[in-house]
């Protein structure tokens, strides 16, 4: 009796754990299906490279978006992983541990935060401040440099735990070795630790990316949502990041809710081409994860 | 026991992690241009001892010391410690070369100092795994790993890039516990080379290893509170032949551990 | 002791060799100044450098409590029990009326299914995964391989953005051409359910993977069978880890909002009751979406960000006293 319930068990537990599987399995069959009609009608370069959307003329063309995606995300690893690192080689090599109480609680707070209240802080305190800033024409306050910037503070917390966990991991016989040879502290940190920990830092940042890829509601309350490919404003080519623009999140988020038919399913096209860029940008940190830990 | 021509020298020292007092009072003189070990049973404190000459043990918080160490009687605690290592080298007990290629391990203490030049660079790499005895045997792949290499030549490239720093000391934590019995002969005859330009001490569980390649032997001992304490310290002939405590004795020929 | 005079030839080579270069070397004392002018400049490059690390430090910090210090600051101004237990005025009546009673409530249904759902089905999987997989490993055959895809499609799914969750929950659950279920509690919390699934496989994996070996022998000693060894003493030693999972993904489902918006629908009437499960709803972070994008009642908004923050603050609290202390029942004190 006893075996049979063993036995009943196990089965049950192991459908259990297939259940992932089987999740994946239905993600990606539904999404291609309804995508399908998209991709075979239009083609799936014509989508990607086309800048025209406009889905109830049969227009998809998703250039602006990726676009959009792209820069904003460039924007947000630009000014967020110079402070991630800063944060991840003070938590790891120079703050007491006093101090590191106070600072890593508070990184891993920010990472709890709920995007929508980011979003919320970005649009009433971001957008004015970025459009009084910057009195370029055409400025509203709602761009990819107001984006930028929360999406910086949203990734933040990943980078900076992933690459201080890396850090911490470089044998101690590594710093010992560069301090007894007479190198200062820095030193030691710049010519031995950090390089020890590369291919950890670089999966923090990959991730990081990936997570701002990823990012739907925040971006919709700050960066404008317009079709348009976004530009400089004016001579300044600088003035690209005053531009507004529209991320691939973005654009699924902001339409899906009134599509229809065609329009629809190409709301789910674009969630397909999302779905393998994050899918790249994840596989290849973890490959580096696994990379570095081989040594 | 009281040397001429003193390189460095303890006196009264103690040392404490937080309450616990891990040395008790040591005094000693460690003299130029010889080796001399350090021996006693596992715990006794023999690394802490050693690690004091190059301040290594700042690197634990909560350490506290008493007493005076000094280098050519400069009080070591009131130096820079960075710049006490350019002094005072070591050599640990698992070879720890870095990640990077040959080159780059011995380059590292001359670089981190400023020297620039390539052809400088180079002299002293050369002149360096010279020094260790291992030049010959890497001379032809200098921009290789030394991961790749073996345990026993990890270790010289290791005392080669302490070498490479130009001390006047240099202090050798069990560098040889780690290495196979035919790898352990070469370093003994390394250090043989050594002593004749560097002062040396070396500490060892390995009372043979003491006994053949030291010229001078400090014996530590634990006591009751877990305290390290100098038993006794003299000429190596001496110490193996005819030691004055009875402990000294006991623990030499082997009625303890 | 000997004068080198046993040592092999190349000993004796390398010994002249060596004599010749340490005599043609620069004396070491020659090298000294050069070596102390540099540690100055040294010195300062660090100083520098870690100071700008000290402000990074602070940065985070104080980016932190300016995005929370201005959040829970504005939304006190309408924080009050009033605003707590009256629900939201829907449509398009004018922004100053209405609370966000509702919409707490939504969210309470929302998390509790979903956690019912998902709780129970990553344990299990966990257990699986962990105990039973074992087995299985060096073996070929096409249990073995299902183990690994499972493993390989936990990850994927840890992967997927939330806005894709979204998508696959309106095809699936939402749409008509589907099971038609339309927005409604059960869409919200089926999908909810696969997003946080990854969380709580991974966590409470971590958490049975820790429980030292010896209970399970000693259990299985004693002859327990292997999932009364897993129900009986694997579990209770891997509670706190798990509870910790568990509540992590509490904390995921309040904090999200892409995967309700285009599953749980935004009218502000909340189901009837907790089996009310064909309902619509607002989540607290839908409610803040829509009160600042659509009604413009930024004031509102903060009010109900700062009542998600500080959820949020309370429930990462919880989790670590919680886990402590039974980490320490655990122990015996």
């Amino acid at each position: 009796m006893r075996k049979m319930v063993d036995a009943g068990v196990r089965y049950v537990l192991f459908l259990s754990a297939l259940a992932s599987v089987f999740i994946v399995f239905l993600i990606l069959l539904f999404t291609l299906r309804e995508a399908l009609p998209a991709f075979r009608e239009i083609g799936l370069v014509p989508i990607l490279t086309g800048t025209v959307w406009r889905p109830q003329q049969d227009q998809l063309g998703i250039l602006s978006m990726v676009a959009g995606s792209i820069l904003v995300t460039l924007g947000s690893v630009l000014l967020g992983v110079p402070l991630a690192m800063g944060g991840a080689i003070f938590l790891a090599e120079v703050a007491p541990p006093v101090v590191r109480e106070v600072v890593r609680p508070a990184v891993e707070l920010l990472a709890g935060i709920p995007s929508v209240v980011y979003g919320l802080f970005g649009m009433v305190v971001l957008v004015p401040a970025v459009r009084n800033t910057f009195s370029v024409p055409g400025n509203s306050g709602f761009n990819l440099l107001s984006a930028s910037i929360v999406l910086a503070v949203m990734v933040l917390p990943t980078i900076t735990n992933i690459a201080e966990d890396a850090i911490r991991a470089v044998p101690r016989d590594y710093k010992e070795g560069s301090l007894a040879l007479g190198a200062t502290r820095w030193q030691t940190i710049v010519r031995v630790t950090l390089p020890a920990a590369r291919s950890g830092i670089i999966a923090a940042i990959i991730l990081g990316v990936g997570r701002a890829l990823g990012e739907t509601m925040a971006m919709i309350m700050v960066i404008g949502n317009s079709i348009r490919m976004p530009g400089p404003l004016d001579s300044n080519p600088l003035t690209l990041f005053l531009s507004q623009a529209r991320t691939l999140t973005g654009n699924i988020a902001v339409e899906i809710k009134y599509a229809t038919g065609f329009h629809e399913d190409a709301l789910f096209a674009t969630g397909v081409v999302l779905f393998v860029l994050i899918m790249v940008v994840n596989g290849s940190a973890r490959l580096l994860i696994q990379r570095g830990g081989r040594k | 026991m009281k040397f001429e021509d003193v390189k460095l020298e303890t006196k009264q020292y103690s040392l404490y992690y937080g309450d616990f007092q891990a040395l008790r009072n040591v005094d000693i003189q460690i003299p130029r241009n010889a080796i001399t070990a350090i021996i006693g049973p596992s715990g006794c404190g023999k690394s802490t001892f050693l690690r004091t000459f190059n301040r290594m043990n700042d690197l634990i918080s909560g350490v506290r010391v008493d007493g005076e160490v000094t280098i050519d009687n400069n009080s070591v605690f009131r130096m820079d410690p960075v710049e006490l290592r350019y002094c005072v080298g070591m050599v640990f007990q698992r070879p720890n070369p870095f990640p990077k290629s040959i080159f780059d391990n011995v380059a590292y203490g001359p670089r981190s100092q400023g020297v620039r030049d390539r052809a400088e660079l180079a002299e002293i790499v050369e002149r360096s795994l010279r020094g260790a005895v291992v030049w010959d045997e890497v001379k032809d792949e200098l921009n290789k790993s030394a991961l790749a290499l073996s345990g026993g030549q990890q270790q010289r490239l290791c005392i080669a890039r302490a070498l490479a720093v130009e001390p006047d000391v240099i202090l050798m934590d069990e560098p040889a516990s780690a290495l196979d019995p035919v790898a352990t002969l070469k370093i003994e005859e390394l250090i043989q080379q050594l002593k004749k330009e560097y002062t040396i001490i070396i500490v060892t569980h390995n009372m043979q290893q003491a006994a053949r390649a030291s010229d001078y032997t400090a014996f530590f001992m634990m006591a009751e509170d877990r305290a390290g304490y100098l038993v006794e310290h003299g000429r190596t002939d001496q110490i193996f032949t005819n030691p004055q405590e009875e402990i000294t004795e006991r623990y030499i020929t082997g009625r303890f551990g | 002791m000997s004068d080198g005079a046993a040592g092999p030839k190349t000993m004796t080579r390398e010994d002249a060799t060596f004599a010749t270069l340490v005599r043609l070397a620069p004396s070491r004392e020659d090298a000294r100044p050069r070596r102390k002018v540099g540690l100055a400049r040294r010195q300062l490059v660090q100083k520098a450098a870690f100071g700008l690390l000290w402000l990074s430090g602070i940065a985070a910090v104080a980016i932190l409590l300016s995005v929370v210090g201005y959040v829970v600051v504005q939304g006190a101004k309408v924080l009050n029990w009033e605003f707590l237990t009256t629900p939201p005025a829907g449509g398009l009546s004018a922004s100053d009326v209405g609370g966000m009673s509702t919409t707490i409530v939504s969210t309470v249904y929302l998390v509790f299914w979903t956690i019912v759902i998902a709780g129970p089905l990553g344990v299990m999987a966990a257990i699986y995964l962990v105990e039973y997989a074992e087995e299985m490993e060096g073996r070929t055959g096409l249990i073995p391989v299902l183990v690994s895809v499972v493993r390989f499609g936990v990850e994927i799914l840890a992967g997927v953005p939330s806005i894709i969750f979204g998508l696959f929950g309106y095809a699936l659950f939402v749409s008509a051409t589907a099971l038609g279920w339309s927005f409604s509690l059960r869409s919200a919390a089926v999908t909810g359910a696969c997003l946080v699934l990854p969380v709580i496989i991974r966590a409470s994996e971590e958490a049975i993977k820790a429980v030292p070996r010896s209970y399970r022998e000693a259990s299985l000693a004693l002859g327990a069978t292997k999932w009364q060894t897993a129900w009986k003493v694997v579990l209770p030693a891997a509670a706190p880890g798990i509870i910790t999972g568990i509540v992590l993904s509490v904390g995921r489902v309040i904090s999200e909002t892409a995967v309700f918006f285009v599953t749980f629908g935004g009218t502000v009437r909340a189901p009837d009751s907790v089996f009310d499960l064909t309902s619509p709803g607002r989540s607290m972070a839908l409610h803040v979406y829509y009160l600042a994008m659509e009604t413009r009642a930024f004031d509102k908004a903060m009010g109900t960000g700062a009542v998600l923050i500080l959820t949020i603050i309370l429930i990462n609290l919880l989790m670590n006293v919680v886990s402590r202390r039974l980490a320490s029942k655990l122990k015996g004190r």
